[in-house]
């Protein structure tokens, strides 16, 4: 009775929560409002920075390694866009209950909405962002196939592993103040483990160590697509997998120590 | 059927200093057995509630008394449904509104015409009830063309009567308060009261904590009165 009924209110956090749109959407826009207000681009400022990041490392990286520019350039472009999204939500992720404090303590809401407000924060960003994106894309004249259907899937992959894996991490940074400060190492140090700057096919042999690494699935599968070829079937196998994982992962933290958040915030 | 029944409700606080925060505290634990645990890693618990038996029924008027820390606050977040026991139950039937805090989710750069959807919003009223209601909370607030501006450029009162406007817009079958809600100079003071009143009429069940004997005289039914946690008295 008692087990069941705990499972039973952790689904149904998660499903209010996803359903409570509203509320996270608002709050989330609140969010991206707040931090470029009184600014007259708003927060194409962030779209700005990043195309001047490419413009320079672009050119810089492509000379290092020898790289054909429009090859390396759009690759690096669209990799470095997406670790935008994918390094700030799993920074921001360690802190959404903590920064949630006066809401958790104030007034019923279930615990996913406030990670679905930062998952939503962050996709808003990478909207932003994907002005580059596509600038460079047109730029470099970068055939459009049918490939680039499977982009917003991949993205839909992305943000629902956010929320599930936002979840978990939030959840333990809450108990556990330490954990942020080793997450931002982790990401800091994920950033040159991860092909952006490089190709897999650099490392050679080696290439096939890529496949470790849960990051590169995920940038595969949203990256590929924008280039106009088809992703590994490895990474959407990966993705899958790792989805599955997150989901029991979340229910069973979600479980366990739902209703310990209020308390430790 | 009673709309809230606590049966031995009982609420702790676990206090976690720097040490038992640490991740490196908890694994050590767990690698040495627990035999640091003792020495170390114990919780300390503070228990807020302990306890607590009642039942209040539709129609009741519920006061809170007690001294700072006694629990009052507590208790009506355990109402809420913020914290959840850590043993014996509380059962609460029909919709809550807590007026717990009326700022909460206020953003000071935002307008207040944004202000009004935001808050409407966290208070859970959908987007069409909140343009039924945008004008009347104008009107009511008395902020006029401000409406328009960010609230940062409002004097303190204008946020307070704004904030009051839209939280007293909810309708609930229980209503939490924290003390009396009273903003605005003494005209807008006697206009709060009399939508408070309003509210509360329509609610089924209302609670409030509050150090105001007069108030809880005039406006309870019942009184539950907290000291360290306990009820001392309850009518």
């Amino acid at each position: 009775m008692k087990l069941s009924s705990s499972l039973h209110l952790a689904v149904d956090d998660l499903a209010t929560g996803l359903s409570s749109v509203q509320v996270w959407a608002a709050l989330g826009w609140q969010d991206v409002k707040q931090r470029y207000r009184r600014s007259q681009l708003g927060p194409f400022w962030l779209t700005i920075s990043t195309g001047i990041m490419v413009a320079i490392m672009g050119p810089l990286y492509g000379k290092l390694f020898a790289q054909d520019f429009s090859s390396y350039f759009s690759f690096l472009t669209i990799g470095f866009v997406l670790w935008q999204m994918i390094s700030q939500t799993m920074i921001d992720s360690c802190t959404t209950f903590i920064q949630a404090e006066s809401f958790i303590k104030q007034i019923k809401l279930p615990l996913s909405v406030h990670v679905l407000r930062v998952v939503w924060k962050n996709l808003i960003f990478f909207m932003h962002n994907l002005v580059v994106v596509i600038v460079v894309l047109v730029y470099l004249q970068i055939p459009v196939t049918a490939n680039l259907l499977l982009f917003p899937l991949g993205v839909v992959a992305f943000a629902l592993n956010a929320f599930l894996y936002g979840l978990i991490i939030a959840v333990i940074c809450a108990r556990f103040r330490d954990i942020p400060i080793i997450v931002t190492n982790v990401v800091q140090a994920a950033f040159f483990l991860t092909p952006i700057l490089w190709q897999p096919g650099m490392l050679g042999r080696h290439a096939w160590s890529v496949n470790l690494n849960p990051i590169y699935h995920f940038l595969e599968v949203m990256r590929a697509p924008l280039l106009g070829v088809p992703a590994d079937p490895t990474s959407w196998a990966a993705v899958a997998a790792i989805t599955l994982t997150g989901s029991l992962l979340a229910v069973a933290i979600l479980k366990r120590y739902r209703a310990r958040v209020p308390y430790w915030v | 059927m009673p709309l809230v029944d606590a049966r031995d409700l009982v609420i702790d606080f676990p206090i976690y200093g720097a040490r038992s925060r640490s991740l490196k505290t908890t694994m050590l634990r767990a690698a040495t057995g627990g035999r640091l645990a003792a020495e170390q890693g114990e919780r300390i618990v503070v228990r807020a509630l302990d306890r607590l038996n009642f039942q209040w029924r539709e129609g009741d008027r519920v006061g809170l008394v007690g001294h700072n820390g006694s629990g009052k606050t507590t208790l009506l977040r355990a109402v809420a449904g913020i914290y959840e026991p850590a043993s014996g139950a509380i059962e609460v039937r029909g919709r809550v509104a807590s007026m717990l805090s009326i700022t909460l989710g206020m953003d000071a750069e935002a307008t207040g015409y944004e202000n009004i959807f935001l808050r409407g919003t966290i208070l859970g009223l959908r987007r069409n009830r909140i343009l039924d209601l945008v004008d009347e909370v104008v009107e009511f607030s008395e902020i006029g063309d401000y409406v328009h501006m960010p609230i940062r450029t409002y004097s303190s009162g204008m946020i307070m009567r704004l904030m009051f406007a839209i939280s007293t817009s909810v309708q609930a079958d229980i209503l939490l308060m924290d003390e009396w809600l009273s903003v605005g100079d003494d005209d807008f003071a006697d206009k709060a009261q009399k939508r408070l009143l309003g509210l509360i009429g329509n609610a089924k069940l209302l609670v409030i904590a509050s150090h105001n004997k007069d108030l809880i005289r005039k406006m309870c039914t019942r009184v539950l009165h907290l000291e360290h946690g306990k009820i001392v008295e309850q009518t």
